[in-house]
């Protein structure tokens, strides 16, 4: 029993799911579930279509080479079995698991890096610029300060009259 | 061994029905059309092609003639002699070779009239020399029509013929006529040769077959020999001392004691002396057949006399082969085809004596030296009288004891083990029991394939520790590294800021989704211009909310509004009545509560609830009220048609059913149905 994986979207194929094409000169395409499928059948190039991970690794959304990926190779050779070597590989699966994560986890910030400031300046910019909408600019001359302006309320002639009587 | 058959030999046809053969196939199997106005070149090429055509088939058929019949040299020549002997090898020489002349002489005939045609410029011209060149090529084989003829006759009697292995065993049968060769080989094999009283009964050779010590026997039955001079001898004659001659045989001398084929024994000796040159190197039996009418004692002295001489004849024979020469008892046998008595007998002597000179030959052949070497062990002499058994190493001979001992007791079988503990369905056989590992107690482990969303074996290394060790080294390395980035906090907004700034965005979103709404509906929406304020969005109070969350105070704002819009309406009152459509121009709310509005329309009672159908209200776009009739009119046809086919609008398509019985069945009364 093996994982494979999806030729299109580069997920893992658990057994029990998806299709396996086998074109004519016996190059097999195994697909994860028919939206890869589909798209297959549709002649859509993977490297173009956005969601997958031949895209994202191709324009450098994910990351491409690294040292974690050379422990997970397909051999061909069958080894007798070791109890101590079947021991240590899966401890060593975690392990490995671990580091990889983190490690794309840091180029995934490495990515973002920029972000939070560029943000900020645009939201700054938005502000000044479109102040306008929600402060009148006699307001704003008055109170420079980019906020909301203080709503005056309304209170009835009646009644100011009347305190006007009581008063007196 | 080459079985001489000639019966695989193709008919040769007759001279007409060859070229009746050929010429029909020529116009069967090349095109047959051809026009005056064709191209020189394609005319041409039509009538060359029929020439060339014939001279093929004509080519192939001779030739497979004159392959298919044997070449009389190349034979064995028993079969050569016996061929000339029949059909008389010139003659027949003759007759292939003429059949090879025709061959070349059409070739040639061809060869000259394709040469000829590549200049023919007129199709009669092409047709004219076509029809000479198959005339010349059919004149030819009507000149060897009589080869043909004597070809396919010699070729019938060829087929005919006994197939004799000139190789194997073979006995051969001679004598006089009318002495009971045939009836000898009628009772020892299961040829049914034709036995009657009159001589050469038998005509030719015949062939049977027998068996004696598990080998097979051929026995040739020749027919009867008269005592003449060789040249006088006719066909018949022939063909025995044909076989005689090249036969390597056994011979089987017959003589019959009783003399009642017609010729006596002296004759019969006679004869026998004539031909005994044939019988050199061959066993030589003299057979002694009829006893029943005259036994071997009761001869009379000079019979006796000539049948001793015969015998020392062959003895002599016998002396050649290295044969016991005192051993005279199969060289002179008696038997009687009638009753039966010595029959076998004489087969026997007859087989094996041959069997015994077949055997010497081989020994003296160089063959059998290779197959004799194999038959011989060579023995060392021994030197002295010491024992020297053969020397087995102990640890060999304990194997083989406790192999033996093995042996004896029987291996238990899975299949066993599976019957004891429960049967097939109970009891599954542990196939990791013959694993070979470093360590026992492993045999039974189960192993993981797949460990989170990985496949084991793809991760399986001897060394992975130590890869595991310095991935973790770089890992470290690396952390360390990290501590030194950290993000710039700068400009971070206030918290009234962002509320700013969230309060643009949602009226900014605002706006695009109202645009998007209008612009979606924009083709259908009647574009009527604001002062006609059908959904009372631009009253007085919603503009003083807007002002005041600008910032602004509204009331002076509000006042002119109001100021402005009222004008000379301000004094009118709620509930009045009486007036025309003009209320559209009351924008100025003051009752924007829709609740007072149905009210003060309600209490006034010269109006009724509502509108007259033509009564152009404000927001609608009409110009007039007979324009808003006639779009109701309009409108209202439009939707005629579809309500009376029960269609809820323009997109109901349904078919409610899409074969109607009457449209796709029953006869028309007059016309076809060929369409429906």
């Amino acid at each position: 029993m093996r994982l494979e994986k999806c030729w299109f979207c580069s997920s893992t194929v658990y057994p029990g799911h998806g299709i396996q094409f086998v074109r004519n000169d016996a190059k097999i395409f195994r697909f994860c579930r028919s939206k890869c499928h589909k798209n297959f059948k549709m002649k859509r190039n993977p490297r173009k279509v956005k969601w997958t991970k031949a895209y994202r690794r191709l324009h450098g959304k994910d990351m491409t080479q690294d040292s974690t990926f050379e422990f997970e190779r397909k051999r061909n050779r069958p080894e007798r079995y070791d109890r101590n070597v079947a021991e240590n590989t899966l401890k060593a699966i975690k392990k490995i698991d671990k580091v990889r994560v983190d490690r794309e986890a840091r180029h995934h910030a490495l990515r973002m890096k920029g972000k939070k400031a560029k943000e900020q300046r645009e939201a700054a910019k938005e502000l000044e610029q479109s102040i306008h909408m929600v402060k009148a600019p006699a307001v704003l001359q008055q109170e420079p300060s980019l906020t909301l302006p203080k709503i005056k309320v309304k209170v009835s002639q009646q009644q100011s009259e009347e305190n006007h009587a009581m008063e007196e | 061994m080459v079985q001489y058959n000639f019966k695989k030999i193709t008919v040769v046809p007759n001279g007409k029905e060859f070229i009746d053969i050929i010429l029909s196939r020529t116009q069967r199997q090349t095109p047959t059309v051809v026009h005056k106005g064709y191209s020189i070149s394609r005319l041409r090429q039509f009538y060359m092609r029929k020439v060339k055509y014939t001279q093929q088939n004509f080519h192939e058929k001779l030739s497979t003639i004159i392959e298919e019949f044997p070449r009389l040299d190349d034979i064995h020549p028993f079969y050569g002699d016996l061929l000339h002997v029949l059909y008389n090898k010139d003659h027949y020489k003759l007759a292939l070779g003429q059949i090879n002349t025709a061959r070349n002489l059409i070739s040639k005939i061809a060869k000259d009239y394709v040469r000829l045609l590549k200049y023919g410029d007129s199709l009669y011209r092409c047709k004219s020399l076509k029809v000479a060149a198959l005339g010349r090529m059919c004149t030819v084989i009507k000149r060897i029509a009589p080869s043909l003829a004597y070809l396919e006759q010699i070729r019938q009697h060829m087929a005919r013929l006994p197939s004799i292995d000139p190789n194997t065993r073979t006995i051969l049968i001679c004598g006089y006529p009318n002495v009971g060769k045939s009836s000898f080989i009628n009772k020892i094999t299961r040829a049914d040769v034709d036995v009657q009283p009159y001589a050469f009964t038998t005509k030719s050779l015949f062939v049977g077959h027998t068996d004696y010590k598990y080998l097979r026997y051929q026995v040739i039955d020749t027919p009867g020999i008269l005592d003449r001079p060789f040249e006088d001898r006719n066909i018949i004659e022939m063909c025995s001392i044909t076989a005689l001659a090249h036969l390597r045989a056994a011979v089987l001398f017959f003589l019959d004691i009783s003399g009642s084929c017609g010729y006596s024994i002296a004759a019969q000796a006679a004869l026998f002396h004539s031909i005994k040159s044939l019988f050199m190197n061959k066993p030589l039996i003299i057979v002694c057949n009829k006893t029943d009418l005259q036994p071997l004692e009761g001869i009379s002295e000079e019979d006796a006399k000539l049948v001793m001489e015969m015998k020392a004849e062959a003895m002599k024979t016998v002396i050649g082969q290295g044969g016991d020469p005192l051993n005279d008892e199969g060289v002179l046998l008696t038997m009687s085809t009638l009753t039966e008595e010595g029959v076998v007998s004489v087969k026997n002597a007859a087989c094996e004596r041959l069997l015994d000179q077949r055997v010497e030959l081989k020994m003296k052949s160089k063959k059998m030296n290779d197959c004799l070497n194999r038959f011989h062990v060579a023995v060392p002499k021994p030197r002295d009288q010491k024992e020297r058994p053969p020397c087995i190493p102990q640890a060999v001979l304990e194997g083989m004891a406790k192999q033996q001992a093995a042996e004896k007791e029987k291996r238990k079988l899975e299949r066993d083990l599976e019957e004891e503990n429960g049967g097939a369905g109970v009891y599954s056989a542990s196939l990791k029991k013959h694993y070979i590992l470093k360590n026992d107690d492993w045999k039974e482990d189960i192993m993981p394939e797949i460990l989170d969303g990985h496949n084991v074996y793809d991760f399986i290394d001897p060394d992975v520790l130590q890869r595991l060790e310095e991935l973790e080294q770089e890992e470290g390395l690396r952390a360390e590294e990290e501590d030194d980035d950290f993000e710039m906090d700068g400009k971070e907004l206030t918290l009234e800021e962002q509320e700013a700034l969230a309060e643009i965005r949602k009226k900014k979103s605002l706006l695009i989704q109202q645009h998007r709404i209008k612009k979606s509906t924009a083709e259908s929406r009647p574009t009527v211009p604001r002062k006609f304020d059908k959904e009372k969005k631009f009253t007085s109070e919603r503009m003083g909310r807007q002002l005041s969350a600008l910032g602004l105070d509204p009331t002076l704002a509000i006042n002119r509004f109001r100021s402005k819009s009222r004008g000379r309406k301000r004094e009118r009152s709620l509930g009045r009545g009486g007036n025309d459509g003009d209320d559209v121009m009351d924008m100025d709310v003051d009752q924007p509560n829709k609740k007072l509005r149905a009210r003060s329309r309600s209490l006034s009672r010269s109006r009724s609830m509502s509108r007259p159908p033509g009564e152009v209200v404000a927001g609608e776009g009409f110009k007039d009220s007979a324009q808003k009739v006639k779009a109701l009119k309009l409108a209202k046809k439009s939707v005629k048609k579809r309500n009376k086919d029960a269609r809820r609008g323009e997109a109901d398509r349904v078919i409610p059913t899409l074969k109607p019985k009457h449209l796709f069945s029953g006869k028309r009364s007059i016309g076809k149905t060929t369409r429906r």
